[in-house]
C-alpha cells in the first residue's frame, strides 16, 4: 500500500516503496510504502512491535531489506552513516544515545567532527543550542542534565547538520506537557524551513498537533493513512488499538 | 633532608616516565576497552630500532623520531592484524593473544639482537646538578620531565581541543552511537592503538638510559608499575594516570633510597591495595558505565 503526500515539484524527500524486512521467520515490515515531501511532517504510529523503528533502521541502512526500496531526494538511500549525513538525513535514537561524559556542546559537535571543526561549525552548534534553550548548559556534561534537557540535546544533535530529512524516534516520550509544546513548536519551525520530518510517536495530541499526515502500521503493514482527523475515525485503526478508548492511542 | 630532596626530585623524573607509560595504557584502554598486556614488549621494539639508528650514525633525535614512528606502526599492525580478529565479547581471548605476542616479540628480539643488555647512553649528562650543596635532578632527568610534560600537554590538547580528539573520545565512550553519527569507529580504535604504542615507546626510550640498559625485558618492571598507577588512577582517566604515575615514581624512589630496591614492588602493591579498598574504581574513575 502506498500513500503519497502533496506532490511538490521534484521527487519527494523520502520515498519508501514495497519495503519488506524479515528477521528470521518474522516479517517485521510487509510491503510498506509512503512518502514524505519537503516541508511535510508525517507521523508513523502503531502498536508496539508494529515495525516503526524498523522503518527508521531500513531508511538508515541498518537492517537488510528483503524487497522494496528507499529513496532520498530521488536517489537510492546511501548505505553508510556518512553518506546519509551528506544526503541530509539525521535521526534521533529511540533511547537517548547521548555521550554522557561529553559536554552538551561536544555532543552536538560530534556529527560535524568528520572534518576540521571551523568557526562556522561552532556557530552552527551554538545557534541550535540557543534555539532549543540549551545555550546556558553548553559546557555541562550531558549526563548531568535532567531528562527533558537531555532529550533536547539529542534533538539539537540531529538538527545541527541542517538536515533535509529528519527522523525522530519517539521525540515526546517521557516529556511533560510544557516540554511537548516546546517540542511541537520546534518541529513546526523545522518543517516550515523546508525539512521533511518523519516521526514515530505514541502521544496522540502531539501527533495531531504537528503531523500533516499519519501513517498507521500494524504487524508490519500500513493499515491506514491520511490526516490525523481521518486516521482517528478509521475503523481499522480502532481495531488495531482494540480496547483502547477512542482518542487515546497507546504504545 | 638533602637526601630527601634528591630522592623526591629523581622520583618525579622516574614518575614522569611511569605517567607516560600509564597514559599509554589508559589511551588504549579507552579505545579498545582492554588492557594491553603486550605493551612492555611492544614498547621495547621501537627502542631497539632507535638504538640501531643511533649506532649507525644517526642522532639521538633521529632515533627518537624513528622510535615514535615504529611504535605507532607496531600499534596499528597489532590492532589491525591481530587483536581485531580476536573475539571481543569477553576479555580473556585478547589477554591470551597479548601474552602470546609478548613471547613472540621478546623471543624475536633476543634472536635478532641477542639476549644481552646493551648499554644505552643518555643524550644528556646524568650527573645531578648541585644546588647550594644539595644534589637534585640531573640534566637528563630535566630532559625527561620536559619531554613528558610536552607530550602529555600535546595529547591533552589533541583529545580536548581537536575534532579528531572529539571523534576519538566519542568512539571510546559510545561506539555504536558514534557510528550512527558518521564517526569511523574502527579507524578511531586503530588510531588509539597507534597513539598508545608511540607514547609507550617514548616512555621506554626515556627509561633505558636510567636502568641497566636495553634487553627484551627492559620495560617489564615499567609496565607493572605503570599498570598499578593506571589502575590507581582509574584506568580510563588521563589525569589519574598522570597523578598516580608521579606518585608511584616518587614512592618507588623513596622506598629504594631509604629501604631497598627489593621493597619497592611491595610498596607499590600496598598502595594499589589501599586505594582499591577505599575506591574500588580508582581515584579518578568516572562512575557512569559506557553507553552502547
Ligand atoms: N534486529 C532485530 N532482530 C530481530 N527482530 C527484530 C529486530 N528489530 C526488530 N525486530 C522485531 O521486529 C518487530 C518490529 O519491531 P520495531 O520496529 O522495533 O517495532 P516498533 O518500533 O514499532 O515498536 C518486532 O517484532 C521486533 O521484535
Ligand atoms: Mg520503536
Amino acid at each position: 500500500m502506498t500513500t503519497t503526500g502533496s506532490t511538490a515539484d521534484g521527487p519527494p524527500r523520502l520515498e519508501v516503496a514495497g519495503l519488506t524486512v524479515t528477521f528470521g521467520g518474522l516479517t517485521a515490515l510487509d510491503d510498506v510504502g509512503f512518502t514524505v515531501a519537503d516541508g511535510e511532517t508525517v507521523a508513523l504510529i502503531g502498536p508496539n512491535g508494529a515495525g516503526k523503528t524498523t522503518v527508521f533502521n531500513a531508511v538508515c541502512g541498518l537492517v537488510r531489506t528483503r524487497r522494496g526500496e528507499v529513496r532520498v531526494g530521488g536517489e537510492p538511500a546511501p548505505p553508510s552513516a556518512t553518506g546519509l549525513l551528506r544526503a541530509g538525513v539525521s535521526r534521533t535514537l529511540q533511547g537517548l544515545g547521548l555521550f554522557d561524559r561529553l559536554t552538551v556542546l561536544e555532543n552536538v559537535l560530534v556529527p560535524l567532527s568528520g572534518t576540521r571543526l571551523t568557526g562556522d561549525h561552532l556557530a552552527a552548534a551554538h545557534e541550535v543550542l540557543a534555539a532549543l534553550g540549551l545555550g546556558a548548559v553548553a559546557a555541562v556534561r550531558a549526563g548531568a542534565l535532567p531528562y527533558p534537557e537531555r532529550k533536547r540535546v539529542a534533538l539539537a544533535r540531529a538538527l545541527v547538520t541542517r538536515p533535509r530529512l529528519l527522523l525522530l524516534d519517539e521525540p515526546a516520550g517521557g516529556l511533560g506537557a510544557a516540554d511537548i509544546d516546546q517540542l511541537a513548536r520546534t518541529v513546526r519551525t523545522v518543517a516550515d524551513g523546508g525539512c521533511a520530518v518523519l516521526l514515530v510517536e505514541h502521544h496522540v495530541d502531539f501527533v495531531t498537533d504537528v503531523a500533516d499526515r499519519v501513517v498507521v502500521l500494524d504487524l508490519g503493514r500500513v493499515i491506514a493513512c491520511g490526516t490525523p482527523g481521518e486516521v482517528r475515525r478509521d475503523p481499522a485503526v480502532e481495531e488495531a488499538y482494540l480496547g483502547v478508548p477512542a482518542g487515546e492511542v497507546r504504545p | 633532608m638533602e637526601r630527601l630532596v634528591f630522592l623526591l626530585s629523581t622520583g618525579l623524573a622516574r614518575g614522569a616516565v611511569l605517567a607516560l607509560f600509564a597514559l599509554s595504557l589508559v589511551i588504549v584502554y579507552r579505545a579498545a576497552r582492554a588492557v594491553n598486556f603486550a605493551q612492555a614488549a611492544m614498547a621495547v621494539v621501537p627502542v631497539y630500532v632507535a638504538l640501531a639508528v643511533t649506532s649507525a650514525g644517526g642522532s639521538f633525535w633521529l632515533g627518537l623520531a624513528v622510535a615514535l614512528a615504529v611504535g605507532a606502526l607496531l600499534g596499528a599492525v597489532v590492532e589491525r592484524g591481530l587483536l581485531r580478529l580476536v573475539p571481543q565479547e569477553t576479555p580473556l581471548p585478547g589477554i591470551i593473544v597479548a601474552v602470546g605476542l609478548v613471547m613472540v616479540l621478546q623471543a624475536g628480539l633476543a634472536m635478532v639482537f641477542g639476549p644481552d643488555h646493551r648499554p644505552v647512553h643518555a643524550p644528556f649528562s646524568q650527573r645531578p646538578f648541585d644546588v647550594g650543596g644539595v644534589s637534585v635532578l640531573s640534566p637528563y632527568d630535566l630532559f625527561v620531565l620536559v619531554v613528558a610534560a610536552v607530550v602529555m600537554g600535546g595529547l591533552a590538547l589533541l583529545f580536548s581541543r581537536t575534532s579528531l580528539g572529539l571523534r576519538l573520545r566519542a568512539a571510546a565512550f559510545a561506539p555504536e552511537t558514534s557510528r550512527l553519527l558518521g564517526v569511523r569507529v574502527p579507524r578511531m580504535v586503530t588510531l588509539g592503538w597507534m597513539l598508545s604504542s608511540a607514547t609507550a615507546a617514548l616512555a621506554a626510550l626515556l627509561l633505558v638510559p636510567t636502568g641497566l640498559g636495553l634487553d627484551p625485558h627492559a620495560a617489564d618492571v615499567l609496565f607493572v608499575n605503570a599498570f598499578a598507577a593506571a589502575v590507581v588512577g582509574g584506568l580510563d582517566s588521563p589525569v589519574g594516570a598522570l597523578v598516580a604515575g608521579l606518585a608511584v615514581g616518587v614512592l618507588v624512589t623513596l622506598v629504594t633510597g631509604y629501604a631497598s630496591a627489593a621493597a619497592a614492588p611491595l610498596a607499590v602493591l600496598v598502595l594499589l591495595t589501599a586505594v582499591l579498598l577505599v575506591r574500588p574504581h580508582g581515584l579518578f574513575a568516572t562512575r557512569e558505565a559506557r553507553t552502547a
